[in-house]
């Protein structure tokens, strides 16, 4: 184990790894707010719109976010789309990003039960109302646990954006392996970058998990 | 030109060259399915023992490989572990590896969930109507447990197929590889072939995975009553 090698090489990857949290904040937070418009639609199953989503969905739960990166990178400059890796990362963090979060979100919905809707109807709320007052509270409840793996996931797949020349943590360390050999030093760094980024993360979603739980009646 | 980069596909054996790239990712995915249910059946049932020290060794084991990306485990064994102990891992027997260590600790996971979801009455009452252990098991525990798990471990597999994409990344020679070489091969002839092998390349998965999640959803449904 080269130490001197490691103390010189943490500056390089102090800077991807912020680079990696930025798109992966950038792409979470627009993940969910698409997520959020789309299972909207998907529950109020709003005509064409749900249909569109839904195919959408499949397509992107259903492909690797590696493949969906190279169909962007490689693909789309031949059609005269050109998209800078950064820009390519993004896009494809949040076509997989959204698609699970809007998954998420419905499923939270749906577990409302119908009375809570009816008792709102019946109080005379608006629907707008019912979405604010009503289903919301209860639904984002639900689905914070799944919602939290999500985040975690999403930012876990940022690690395949070197394969679009993104230089990022895994980039960062295959470049120090190529380079010098030095093997354990490089993955012992990418180890460590990770825990530090997810370590965190994890420890307080559990936390947030518990005190968010929600209780239904009796329990 | 874009209409001509579709040919590129029928050009030999192209076609039939990528659908066994897909092979052996899917290849790589099944293996490593089926040691992670035997293994992750047996780790979630020890998880739900009240040892300390076997709570904590599990709960570092699973944390540790639960934060770690797929690609950065994989990096690990490939490059890590065979310079560590000098030894020679092929990029496939490194990725299964990987994807049993991996999806030991998801399904473990899983199975220890859907053990502690039975309610405790559901023994109880086997026992008041004078059920022996094993029939209580037999006949209550598991279809029960089975019922709850197996959605959740067909998920596992769509995600598991999904991830062995990764495996390119380590010099597997699979269906992205294999697509890739397609490309270089016609760079000159057929310019725009990348547009076309990725976005075929894209919909084989679709089409290994669709029907995959798909049952999962369904049973889920089925059992939910």
């Amino acid at each position: 184990m080269d130490i001197g090698f490691i103390y010189k090489n943490i500056p390089l990857y102090l800077e991807a790894g912020k680079l990696t949290v930025r798109i992966a904040l950038i792409g979470i937070v627009v993940s969910v707010v698409i997520g959020f418009i789309f299972s909207l639609v998907r529950y109020y199953k709003i005509p064409i719109l749900h249909r569109i989503i839904g195919i959408f969905i499949e397509l992107s739960r259903n492909t690797p976010l590696l493949i969906q990166l190279f169909f962007l990178y490689f693909g789309l400059p031949k059609l005269g789309i050109m998209l800078s890796s950064e820009a390519c990362a993004i896009v494809g963090l949040i076509f997989l990003g959204s698609s699970y979060m809007s998954e998420t979100f419905r499923s939270g919905f749906e577990a409302v039960p119908d009375i809570q809707i009816e008792a709102g109807l019946s109080l005379g709320l608006t629907k707008f109302q019912i979405v604010r007052y009503v289903l919301m509270p209860q639904a984002i409840s639900i689905s914070i646990p799944a919602f939290l793996a999500n985040v975690i996931f999403l930012i876990k797949e940022t690690s395949v954006f070197s394969a679009v020349a993104l230089a990022d943590l895994m980039f960062v360390a295959k470049d120090l392996i190529g380079l010098y050999y030095k093997t354990d030093e490089a993955l012992l760094l990418l180890v460590i970058a990770y825990s530090i980024i997810l370590l965190p993360i994890s420890i307080i979603f559990t936390f947030v998990e518990r005190k968010v739980r929600y209780a239904g009646f009796g329990n | 030109m874009l209409d001509s980069g579709i040919n590129v596909l029928f050009q030999g054996k192209n076609f039939i060259r990528l659908l066994s790239g897909l092979w052996v990712t899917v290849r790589i995915s099944l293996i490593a399915v089926l040691i992670s249910i035997a293994l992750g059946i047996l780790l979630g049932m020890i998880m739900t023992m009240k040892h300390p020290i076997i709570k904590v060794v599990t709960r570092v084991y699973l944390e540790f490989i639960r934060i770690m990306p797929q690609l950065v485990l994989l990096f690990l064994v490939y490059f890590g572990a065979t310079k560590a102990f000098k030894i020679n891992l092929s990029g496939e027997l490194s990725a299964v590896i990987v994807f049993v260590m991996w999806g030991t600790a998801e399904m473990g996971d899983l199975v220890r969930g859907a053990l502690i979801s039975i309610p405790k009455h559901q023994y109880e009452s086997g026992k008041a109507i004078g059920l022996t252990n094993s029939q209580i098991y037999l006949s209550i525990i598991i279809p029960q447990t089975v019922r709850r798990l197996v959605p959740l471990a067909i998920n596992l597999v769509t995600r598991m197929i999904k991830t062995t994409s990764l495996v390119v990344l380590i010099g597997v020679v699979e269906v992205v590889k294999v697509g890739q070489q397609i490309i270089e091969a016609a760079r000159l002839t057929q310019p725009s072939a990348a547009l076309w092998i990725y976005g075929v390349i894209f919909f084989l998965y679709f089409i290994v995975c669709y029907p995959v999640s798909l049952l999962a959803t369904k049973l889920e449904k089925v059992w939910k009553s």
